[in-house]
């Protein structure tokens, strides 16, 4: 059973998608909610140019999204260099730069199941908690966000699985550096471009197919919960 | 303690118009399904806001066009009752119960928690989820949410409508009790006469977004009115227990020279209750009958005969100074010849009385 043992190099890029995959779920989350807040309850003019540009990313090439990411968040794309200066954050060939297009990528599904999962919010309910005395905000808290939460939790799980497998934009935007940048989907590539590489892409493909059907799973499971607690209702 | 509302809202082709004040006690918006009443009923709590007029609660101006206030739901501090419950799905009783009780506490109130369980009688639900209550269950515990919340005035819209006939009458004694030992004004919405004639101090009828007749429950029930459906029509008549007879569960109510037997209340001497007498459960005897199982045969004079309609008339009977309306079919009429002035029984099942 020797060749499902990883080597230093493999463990690190799944460790670094790991990472990479976390940080893009959690820092795109308040956005998403956000967003989908207004998606579901908003009436205003432009609304479907926003929903529009939030599902881009969905449809256009991976590549496509990486290379408008490196135009506009490169060392000397306007909001990179930006960013760079004022705030000391760079994203070109680092890891957040990773992170940052596994965000973008796995944006339009967080936000389709939060929007979703607003939407089957009885708002009823809220008028219910407003006559009770409960300010917006309070209404918000206490009444739409813990019936919203599965499909936040649906949507975050859906994020962290589309972020691991996110290869083109990444790979356009920041590049395949080992250590750096090198994530489970450029291992593999790399392993499939070098010969005598087939078991290593083999064993980070066992455990990319590991981790993202638990998400999908996990996922689904919440979904179903979140159905049944709303028939209840 | 009073609520003076005075506001004109469009929504659609349809228009609400209303000036009325509301002070302690029960206030019915009584009409038919599509008559403003719950149009009405939201802009009060502060769910709809008018287009155009003025509400006040004790002098504390809520909305005013005019001067362009609009205080929010949530700084009214008047409980809402909806029709469906609306109990909190992710919450269990208890702290569905505690929700607006919190919000109260807050602003240095709390209602008093044990007797406000103990008059709903839902103690035994307390740590139930709202999906395993019942109709009625899940209506109580929704009363009870809104007065923990310490509410200045508790506005209900059709509480009863979705419950079955038995579950009204489980909670109808508890409606009866808050009227009672609080002393919230009520603003309740119905169109259905019985919930009405129980509950009711004053009834504002409501047709096509406008005000049409309003006054003490027992003049408005007992005129006739497009409001009140052809099945329901009928007097109130308001009266005290005098006796009960435990044997057979008979209580003899009192309305003045009138004594009615009605089954199965149970209610101390001295109180006062209401029976709604629906027109189609009066029969009317030239002279008096012998051999009926009905109890209440009432000497009376024809006072006047309204408009045949569908084959029937009403017939307004004065029984000892009290009004009784009776439905009698156009051949019944004429058979008996009956018109004004002449004397006849009114025949009432004590059956037909049972609250």
């Amino acid at each position: 059973m020797d060749w499902l043992v990883l080597s230093d190099a493999e463990w690190m890029a799944i460790l670094l998608s790991l990472r990479v995959s976390s940080v893009a779920m959690l820092a795109s989350l308040p956005f998403a909610i956000g967003i989908a807040l207004i998606l579901a309850r908003g009436r205003f003019w432009g609304k479907a140019v926003l929903n529009g540009i939030v599902h881009l990313p969905l449809v256009l090439p991976p590549v496509v999204t990486g290379f408008l990411l490196l135009i506009l968040f490169g060392k000397r794309g306007p909001i990179g260099a930006f960013l760079a200066e004022y705030t000391g954050i760079v994203f070109s060939f680092r890891w957040t730069g990773a992170a940052l297009a596994c965000a973008i990528m796995a944006f339009p599904l967080m936000v389709r199941s939060i929007r979703l999962s607003i939407e089957a919010v009885d708002r009823r309910l809220e008028q219910a908690a407003a006559t009770l005395g409960a300010g917006p905000v309070w209404v918000f808290l206490t009444v739409t966000l813990p019936l919203v939460l599965p499909g936040i939790i649906a949507g975050m799980i859906l994020a962290f699985a589309k972020a691991m497998g996110e290869f083109g934009a990444t790979i356009t935007f920041v590049s395949n550096i080992p250590g750096e940048t090198q994530t489970l989907s450029s291992a593999i590539y790399t392993f499939t471009q070098v010969p005598g590489g087939d078991a290593g892409a083999f064993r980070l493909t066992i455990i990319s197919v590991v981790i993202s059907m638990a998400a999908l799973m996990i996922s689904e499971m919440l979904a179903n919960l979140a159905v049944k607690k709303m028939d209840a209702a | 303690m009073s609520l003076e509302v005075a506001i004109r809202h469009r929504l659609g082709a349809f228009s609400v118009t209303a000036a009325f004040s509301a002070d302690k006690g029960v206030t019915a918006l009584f009409g038919r399904s599509g008559s403003g009443k719950t149009s009405l009923i939201n802009i009060i709590a502060g769910l709809l806001r008018p287009e155009d007029g003025r509400l006040t609660f004790n002098g504390d101006v809520l909305v005013d066009s005019e001067a362009r206030i609009f205080v929010p739901p949530h700084k009214r501090r008047f409980g809402y009752v909806f029709q469906e419950a609306r109990l909190f799905p992710h919450l269990n009783v208890r702290r569905n119960l505690g929700y607006g009780r919190w919000f109260a506490r807050h602003a240095g109130e709390g209602a008093d928690f044990d007797r406000i369980v103990d008059l709903l009688g839902i103690a035994a639900l307390l740590n139930r989820a709202p999906a395993n209550l019942s109709g009625g269950e899940k209506q109580r515990v929704a009363i009870g949410r809104a007065l923990l919340s310490s509410p200045r005035l508790l506005l209900m819209d059709e509480p009863l409508a979705a419950l079955d006939e038995e579950r009204k009458a489980e909670i109808l004694p508890y409606l009866e009790r808050l009227r009672d030992e609080t002393a919230i004004p009520i603003v309740y919405v119905s169109h259905s006469v019985v919930e009405v004639a129980r509950l009711a101090n004053r009834v504002i009828v409501l047709e096509n977004g406008r005000i049409s007749a309003s006054g003490d429950a027992a003049t408005i029930l007992s005129a006739p009115s497009p409001a009140i459906s052809r099945r329901e029509a009928g007097t109130l008549i308001e009266g005290t227990v005098e006796t009960s007879d435990v044997s057979h569960q008979i209580t003899i109510v009192r309305a003045g020279t009138l004594r009615i037997q009605v089954p199965h209340l149970e209610a101390p001497a001295g109180k006062p209750v209401r029976l709604h007498i629906a027109a189609r459960d009066v029969m009317l005897a030239t002279s008096r009958p012998e051999g009926l199982s009905a109890l209440n045969i009432l000497p009376g004079t024809i006072v006047g005969i309204g408009q045949a309609e569908h084959g029937m008339v009403d017939v307004r009977l004065d029984c000892g100074g009290v009004t009784i309306l009776s439905r009698v079919t156009t051949l019944s009429r004429d058979l008996l010849r009956l018109q004004a002035g002449k004397p006849v029984h009114a025949v009432i099942k004590s059956v037909a009385l049972d609250l």
